[in-house]
């Protein structure tokens, strides 16, 4: 006890002393190795990229900004104007200021702006292709449950199958629908659709693994089928949050039909870009405005209504998600 | 107490009204859904006009290109005439400047065209007999067009002066007067490794090594390993060195964003936590900045950087750095303001420095959850990598969309799938192996 002030340490005290300076200087050690080994990976990667590039970074660091300078609006109602299809007072004739061809009259004289009717084609390639992800998910996720289906061989199959309909680029099934049913908003959608049937699917099948069984064994012992163990003892537990993984997928999937309508599937992501491309700044603003405008809305909703749904779970962050 | 009278049923309805009687909006719910989605897609139908696209649709083209992906026709055509039949191969012939086969074989005046067991065309100049298995088909060539004798089996089709005869996938033959164009199709990828003006094509494996090891130089200035890769690398129908670079950019695209993202997201999620910067105006600009880079989606920073830098890998870095700085941010902000505080409290309490505060009592418990999340955002990138390449951000993107605009190179399509699947696989399980260790068991 009379050692307990001093900073004297036993034989045994400096044993253990020696090992913990060992472990922790090889810790050190391997922390400076993966420090050292990120940065020359990055050294290099940074380097490649500029090579391959087609303009050099600090070449183009000008044009950046003249680019990004460009896209400050003259006055406080060009953005508005391009936004909802007004006349324009600097309109020349070109398409930078005015562009009456896009409007989708209603009646004569009433019509949607062409951005609105753009995004609504995105919101509907979203909601329509999580629809239909989710309701083939839903019917693929109970048989590749463990705790639903005893053949391996059926939950194999099942799991592999969504599997390689996540694993497949979007772009890949969009380009192969659109050599078959021409560019256009139906590709994007079998495209983003079929990617949300696998990851709707493992994420259903993650949460009716995870159901409570009781349920099921109350089905069972009263001479219940399969379908009827399914549709009375699971189902009802699982919706909640099969709706909550679905309304987080359709936040996902706003912004994945906007890239793929970037790329030919029509929709928002074709005007932005066409916008960028020939440099109509206002259009480009009120674009962006638009599309930020929807992403948060929709977000918003998601968020509101999952919470309703399924309490705060559904924002705890993990591997689960996506 | 085994049975359940009727005095107990009215007593548990009593009990749970809500249950027995539940309002008609709750009890219609399910129903109103129902309904909502089925009007829903009705809509879509209409909006879209799905039916109308899915019915001009050219389906039939589906099989040919899917068959295109593990498969390739080689084109041959056997001209009849007074002189006797003669066969040629297009110009730019998957078999070389020198074409020949075992399966189109001329002996004096006839031409023998086999498809597999069973199936064959005979050519001499004024007739074409073609077999099936036990069915036969003579066409005779007229100067005004090839005459079908019999019925036609249903493995052939008579069009004005034309009868296409079909074997299936191993291929088609069109006869028409005069001439017989066949499309012979096989399993596989055509001079994958070496392509027609490559020395080294058409030799067998063992071959190829004993020319690079001990063979003499074919070309002076370098030497036949030299030739040998230079020749790999620049195949003109596989392009399997451009292919490569634009791989690696998308690799080093998700690469380099997700770390640039993580780095810069590290400090400013700290700012952004409520419990560790008690400044209510600091917290809320970090967070809405956040929110901003976030929400101004992939696509956008895509875009707008391809305008800023030129198309390449420097725009998709820069826009998988700017959105995940702003998603990395938010959730890295959540998991500091969840921490358990009694490390801290822990450490201040022996008067420790700020930083050092920080350094004790918060990394410890959050730099594992810090390295999960960016290893699987990492992991995820190398998805939207692809994609966003696509509008000329770099990488393999591109190269993939231009190859299926042109309709005919569905087997360059297949081969960089197989090669971004393989990238997302090996990443996936790295990923996945270091999550693994980094989270515990419980991941």
């Amino acid at each position: 006890m009379s050692r307990a002030n001093s900073t004297e340490l036993t034989p045994e005290g400096i044993e253990i002393e020696r090992h913990w300076q060992e472990l922790a200087s090889r810790r050190r050690a391997y922390s400076w190795l993966i420090g050292i080994g990120l940065l020359i990976a990055v050294t290099g990667s940074l380097w490649f990229a500029n090579d391959s590039n087609a303009g050099k970074f600090f070449d183009r660091l000008p044009h950046f900004f003249d680019f990004a300078g460009d896209l400050v609006p003259r006055d406080g109602w060009e953005v508005w104007r391009a936004l909802f299809d007004l006349p324009s007072p600097y309109f020349d004739g070109s398409l930078k200021f005015d562009y009456p061809e896009g409007r989708v009259y209603i009646f004569s004289g009433l019509y949607i702006p062409e951005y609105f009717y753009k995004m609504l084609e995105t919101l509907n390639i979203a909601i329509i292709s999580t629809l239909v992800g989710a309701f083939f998910g839903f019917l693929l996720c109970f048989l590749a449950a463990k705790n639903l289906v005893k053949s391996k061989l059926i939950r194999f199959a099942a799991r592999r199958y969504m599997e390689i309909l996540r694993a497949f680029p979007e772009i890949v099934i969009a380009g192969f629908f659109a050599a078959i049913l021409s560019l256009g908003p139906i590709p994007a959608m079998f495209a983003v659709g079929i990617h949300t049937i696998g990851a709707l699917g493992k994420l259903f099948f993650e949460v009716v693994e995870n159901a409570d069984m009781k349920a099921d064994e109350g089905l069972r012992a009263a001479g219940a089928n399969w379908f009827e163990r399914v549709g009375f003892g699971i189902v009802p537990q699982v919706m909640p949050n099969f709706m909550s993984y679905a309304l987080l997928r359709l936040e996902i999937n706003v912004r994945a039909s906007t890239i793929i309508g970037a790329v030919g599937g029509g929709g928002i992501g074709e005007e932005l870009r066409l916008s960028i491309g020939r440099g109509h700044q206002a259009k480009t603003l009120a674009i962006i405005l638009l599309l930020l405008a929807t992403i948060i809305a929709v977000d918003q909703f998601s968020a509101w209504l999952r919470r309703r749904l399924v309490g705060n779970q559904a924002f705890a962050f993990g591997g689960k998600q996506s | 107490m085994s049975a359940i009278t009727s005095l107990n049923v009215a007593d548990f309805e009593a009990r749970y009204p809500d249950v027995f009687n539940p309002s008609i909006l709750k009890r219609f719910m399910p129903l109103i859904i129902g309904a909502g989605v089925v009007l829903y897609v009705i809509y879509c139908w209409w909006f879209f006009s799905i039916g109308t696209v899915l019915a001009s649709g050219q389906w039939q083209r589906a099989e040919i290109y899917a068959r295109d992906w593990v498969s390739y026709a080689i084109r041959t055509t056997v001209r009849m005439g007074a002189e006797g039949t003669t066969i040629s191969y297009p110009r730019f012939s998957e078999l070389g400047d020198n074409p020949k086969s075992d399966w189109a074989i001329k002996q004096g005046n006839d031409v023998t065209i086999t498809f597999g067991t069973g199936k064959s065309l005979q050519i001499t100049p004024t007739q074409v007999i073609a077999t099936r298995g036990s069915e036969k088909l003579l066409v005779l060539i007229e100067p005004d067009g090839a005459k079908p004798q019999g019925a036609l089996p249903d493995w052939a089709s008579l069009k004005e002066d034309q009868v296409t005869v079909n074997f299936g996938f191993a291929g088609t033959a069109d006869i028409i007067p005069e001439r017989v164009v066949v499309s012979r199709r096989f399993f596989g990828w055509a001079n994958f490794v070496f392509d027609t003006a490559s020395p080294f094509w058409n030799k067998s494996l063992g071959e190829v090594a004993s020319m690079i090891v001990s063979g003499e130089r074919i070309k002076p200035e370098m030497s036949n390993a030299e030739l040998a890769f230079d020749n790999i690398w620049y195949n003109s129908s596989w392009q399997h060195g451009d292919v490569w670079t634009k791989l690696l950019q998308t690799i080093v695209m998700a690469f380099v964003g997700t770390l640039l993202a993580t780095l810069v997201s590290f400090p400013l999620a700290f700012i952004a936590a409520r419990n560790i910067m008690p400044n209510f105006f600091a917290n809320q600009i970090t967070k809405r900045f956040f929110d901003f880079l976030r929400s101004v989606d992939m696509l956008i920073w895509a875009l707008f950087f391809t305008r800023a830098f030129g198309p390449g890998p420097l725009a998709g870095i820069s826009a998988i750095f700017f959105t995940d700085t702003g998603t990395l941010g938010k959730v890295y902000s959540e998991t500091l303001e969840n921490i358990d505080d009694k490390q801290r409290e822990g450490v201040k309490s022996v008067g420790a420095a700020p930083v050092n505060v920080q350094r004790y009592g918060v990394l410890p418990q959050v730099l594992p959850v810090f390295a999960s999340q960016a290893l699987y955002f990492w992991e995820s990138n190398t998805r939207s990598a692809t994609i966003i390449g696509a509008v000329g951000a770099g990488g393999i993107g591109l190269k993939l969309w231009e190859a299926m605009r042109t309709n005919t190179n569905w087997h360059n399509v297949a081969y960089m799938v197989v090669l971004i699947l393989a990238v997302i696989f090996i990443f996936d399980s790295i990923s996945n192996a270091l999550r693994s260790r980094l989270m515990g068991k419980q991941q």
